[in-house]
C-alpha cells in the first residue's frame, strides 16, 4: 500500500529516522550536491541529481582497513613484535535521496563484492547495515540513459523505499521488508490517496517516455570481444582522454581499488582507496612490462568491464547504470554512449579461424 | 556484525632463515605464528602468499616450498621496488604478515603418470621448484621429469645448493644454461629455447611448464609447439600486477578472468580463449 508524505514533513521524517539511522542525504556544497549527513534544518538539494553519488557512503574513497603498530620486545630488545588490530565500526545508515541509477550501482556492488568466490566484509558489513530510500525521476536530464542498460527512472532495484516526487509531497513505495519498516514506523506518513497514485503513475511514465529509446546491448559482449584487437577502433575512442579518472571515481559502479601502508613512528594503517583504471600505472608489473600502457587499452578495458566482462560474469547484469555522470564531469567530453554505440554499429571481419 | 572472513587480514609470521641466492634475490623460510595454523596449514603446488611488511605494503610470491616438506613456508623475492627491498632488509626472528595461499595450483594431479619438461628463467624458476620438490617426493606418480633452467650467468642461478639433491633423483634430467661462457661453467651456455629445442624432448604423454621474463616464455612456447606440444600441455604462471590478491580490487583481470583466483597457472589452450591482452 503506497503512503504519501508532505513535503513539509521531510525534515521531520528524516530527524525521525535519524534515530535509528546515520542519515546521508544530497546538500548543495560549493559548485557541486553530495551526500552528506543530515542534520535539522539542513537544506537539501533533491530537485536534481548529486553531482557525486552515494557510493562513498557503503564504499569510502578511502578506509582502513586494518591498524598496526610496532613495539619493541621486552625479553630480545633487538626484535620488534606487531599488533596488528581490525577496528569494525559500521553503524546503522540510511541513505536518502539517491536516484534509481545510483540505487542500482549497489547491485552492481552487491555482485562485485558478495556474489563471488571471497567476500568483502567491510562492504557487507556496512552494506547490511544500509537502508536506501531513491526518490524516482520525473524529470531526465540529457545526460541520462538508464533505460539503455536495463533500469529506469523508476527502478526500484537496490532501494529499500521508492519516492515519486508529486504536488507538494511524495508518494512512498516500500520495495524491501526493511523499506516497510521505515514507512510503518512515523505517524507523518499517510496512506496515499488513489488521486496521488494516479498522480504518481502518470509522472513516471511521463518520465519514461522523455528518454532516447534503448539500443539493444544484447550483442555487446560478442562486438566488443570481435573489437578487441582493433587497436584502431580504440585509439580513435580514447584520443580525447587525458586518463584524469574523473569517469571512475564518480560512476556509481566503478569499484576498484587500491591498498597501501601509512606509518607515522611506531604505528600507521593500511588504507584501501578508490583506484583508477584509466592510469597508466594501474597495471604496472615489476618487469617493466604494461599490459594498458596507452589509453586505449584502459578505456577499452573500463568498457570491456562495464558491458562485457561483468555481465558474462553476472548473469547479463551491465555494469553501467546510465547515470551519465562521466559524460557530464569529463574535462574532454569522452561520451560512453557514443563508445559503445559505435562499438555497436562497427561491422566485425568475418570470422577468422585462427581462434577454435 | 557480519560473519564473513576479513579477506585482507594477514596471519604474523616469523621469518626463520634467510638465503641469499643471487645478488638481487633472497629466500625467506617462515613460519606462522600461531602453532595451530602452521600445523593445519596445506597448499597446492603453484599457489601464492602476499607477504606484508607493515607501513610499507604488500606483495605478491609464490610459495616455493613444497606442500610435502611443511617445516616452514618458502618464498624468493626478487628487489624490484618499494616492499621487496624493503622485505630484504629482514633479519631471521623479524615479524611479517602472511594472507596465504591464494589463486590457483599446477595440475599435478592430472600430471601423474606423464613426463614432465619444466622450463625456468631466472626468478621463474620459483614456482617450478615447488612443483619439481612435490613430485620428487612423489616420485612414482610421474614419468621422466627434465629440467631446464637457465639464468644470465652462473650467479644468477637460485637454488644452485639443491641441484645435486634435483640430478641424483631418478629419471631425471636437469640442464642448466647460462647466456655467456663464464669461468669454472662446465653447463650449457645458450637461451633457453634453443637448449629447450636441443635437448629434444618427446612431446608425447608430457606436460610441459614454463615461467620467467615474458620474452623468454614467448620463445619457449614457440619452441614447445616445434617439439609437437599442443597448447593443452603447455602451463604458464602469469604475473599481473595485483593488490588483493582474492578477486575484489579489479586490477589483475584479462577479460573476465581474475589472475589472482583464477590463475596464476593457465595452460595456453585457457590463454587462447581469453583477451589477447598479456
Ligand atoms: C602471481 C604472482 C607471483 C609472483 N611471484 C613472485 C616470486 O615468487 N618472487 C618474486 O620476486 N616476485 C614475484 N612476483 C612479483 C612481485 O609480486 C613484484 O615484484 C612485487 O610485488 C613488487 O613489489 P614492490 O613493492 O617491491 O614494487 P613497487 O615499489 O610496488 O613497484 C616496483 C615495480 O613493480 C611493479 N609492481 C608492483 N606490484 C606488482 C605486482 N604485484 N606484480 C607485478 N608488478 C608489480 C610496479 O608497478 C613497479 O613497476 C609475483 C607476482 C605475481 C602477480
Ligand atoms: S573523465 Fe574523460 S578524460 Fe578523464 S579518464 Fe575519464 S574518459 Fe578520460
Ligand atoms: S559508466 Fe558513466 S553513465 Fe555508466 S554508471 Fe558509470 S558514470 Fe554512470
Ligand atoms: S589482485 Fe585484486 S582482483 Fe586480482
Amino acid at each position: 500500500m503506497a503512503k504519501y508524505l508532505k513535503n513539509d514533513d521531510l525534515g521531520q521524517w528524516l530527524s525521525e529516522l535519524g534515530a535509528d539511522y546515520k542519515v546521508y542525504a544530497p546538500v548543495q556544497e560549493g559548485d557541486s550536491i553530495a551526500f552528506r549527513p543530515f542534520s535539522k534544518g539542513k537544506a537539501l538539494r533533491i530537485d536534481r541529481h548529486a553531482t557525486v553519488g552515494p557510493k562513498e557512503i557503503l564504499f569510502p574513497a578511502c578506509e582502513e582497513l586494518l591498524r598496526f603498530s610496532y613495539q619493541k620486545d621486552e625479553e630480545n630488545p633487538g626484535r620488534e613484535n606487531i599488533q596488528v588490530q581490525v577496528e569494525e565500526n559500521a553503524t546503522p545508515t540510511l541513505i536518502f535521496g539517491s536516484r534509481p541509477c545510483d540505487a542500482r550501482g549497489f547491485d552492481v556492488f552487491d555482485g562485485a563484492f558478495t556474489q563471488c568466490s571471497v567476500k568483502d566484509s567491510y562492504y557487507i558489513a556496512r552494506r547490511e547495515q544500509a537502508a536506501v530510500v531513491s526518490i524516482a525521476c520525473t524529470r531526465t536530464e540529457n545526460t541520462c540513459f538508464c533505460n539503455w542498460v536495463g533500469g529506469a527512472p523508476d527502478g526500484t532495484n537496490g532501494s529499500d523505499v521508492l519516492l515519486t516526487p508529486i504536488q507538494e509531497g511524495f508518494v512512498a513505495e516500500s520495495i524491501t521488508e526493511k523499506g516497510e519498516a521505515l514507512l510503518a514506523g512515523s505517524n507523518l506518513l499517510a496512506e496515499a490517496t488513489p488521486e496521488q497514485e494516479k498522480e504518481a503513475k502518470a509522472l513516471r511514465a511521463a518520465a519514461h517516455e522523455s528518454l532516447p529509446e534503448a539500443p539493444d546491448f544484447e550483442c555487446m559482449p560478442e562486438q566488443l570481444y570481435g573489437l578487441f584487437d582493433n587497436m584502431d577502433f580504440w585509439e580513435k575512442q580514447s584520443a580525447k582522454c587525458i586518463s584524469c579518472g574523473a569517469c571512475t571515481y564518480l560512476c556509481p559502479t566503478c569499484h576498484c581499488f587500491n591498498i597501501t601502508d601509512e606509518r607515522q613512528g611506531n604505528e600507521g594503517e593500511r588504507l584501501r582507496t578508490w583506484d583508477n583504471c584509466m592510469s597508466r600505472q594501474f597495471t604496472q608489473e615489476a618487469s617493466g612490462h604494461n599490459p594498458r600502457s596507452e589509453k586505449a587499452y584502459r578505456l577499452k578495458n573500463r568498457v570491456g568491464h562495464k558491458f562485457c566482462y561483468f555481465p558474462e560474469l553476472h548473469k547479463g547484469h551491465i555494469a553501467c547504470v546510465g547515470c551519465g555522470r562521466c559524460i557530464k564531469s569529463c574535462p574532454v567530453s569522452l561520451d560512453i554512449r557514443q563508445v559503445v554505440t559505435s562499438a555497436k554499429e562497427c561491422r566485425l571481419p568475418a570470422e577468422d579461424n585462427d581462434n577454435e | 556484525m557480519s560473519k564473513v572472513k576479513n579477506p585482507y587480514l594477514p596471519e604474523m609470521a616469523t621469518v626463520q632463515e634467510i638465503i641469499q641466492e643471487t645478488h638481487n634475490i633472497k629466500t625467506f623460510r617462515v613460519t606462522l605464528n600461531n602453532e595451530e595454523r602452521m600445523k593445519a596449514f596445506s597448499f597446492k603446488p603453484g599457489q601464492v602468499g602476499q607477504l606484508s611488511v607493515f607501513g610499507v605494503g604488500e606483495s605478491t610470491f609464490v610459495i616455493n616450498s613444497s606442500p610435502t616438506r611443511m617445516d616452514y613456508l618458502q618464498f624468493s623475492v626478487m628487489q624490484a621496488g618499494e616492499v621487496t627491498t624493503r622485505l630484504h632488509t629482514l633479519q631471521p626472528g623479524d615479524q611479517i604478515g602472511v594472507r596465504a595461499p591464494l589463486g590457483n595450483w599446477f595440475p599435478y594431479e592430472d600430471m601423474k603418470g606423464k613426463d614432465v619438461v619444466i622450463v625456468g628463467g631466472g626468478i621463474g624458476m620459483a614456482p617450478l621448484r615447488t612443483l619439481l620438490l612435490y613430485m620428487l617426493d612423489n616420485r612414482d606418480d610421474y614419468g621422466k621429469i627434465t629440467v631446464i633452467y637457465g639464468a644470465r650467468s652462473p650467479q644468477d642461478l637460485t637454488y644452485s645448493y639443491e641441484f645435486e639433491e634435483w640430478r641424483s633423483a631418478p629419471n631425471m634430467n636437469l640442464v642448466l644454461t647460462v647466456d655467456a661462457e663464464a669461468p669454472g661453467w662446465e653447463h650449457k651456455v645458450g637461451l633457453i629455447p634453443n637448449i629447450l629445442l636441443e635437448e629434444n624432448p618427446s612431446a608425447e604423454n608430457t606436460v610441459a611448464i614454463t615461467c620467467g621474463p615474458p620474452i623468454m616464455i614467448k620463445f619457449t612456447l614457440q619452441a614447445l609447439k616445434k617439439l609437437g606440444f599442443e597448447d593443452e600441455n603447455i602451463y604458464t604462471t602469469l604475473e599481473k600486477r595485483m593488490k588483493c590478491g582474492v578477486g575484489l580490487c579489479g586490477r589483475c583481470n584479462i577479460g573476465t578472468s581474475y589472475v589472482c583466483i583464477d590463475g596464476p597457472v593457465y595452460s595456453f589452450a585457457q590463454l587462447r580463449k581469453l583477451p589477447n591482452e598479456l
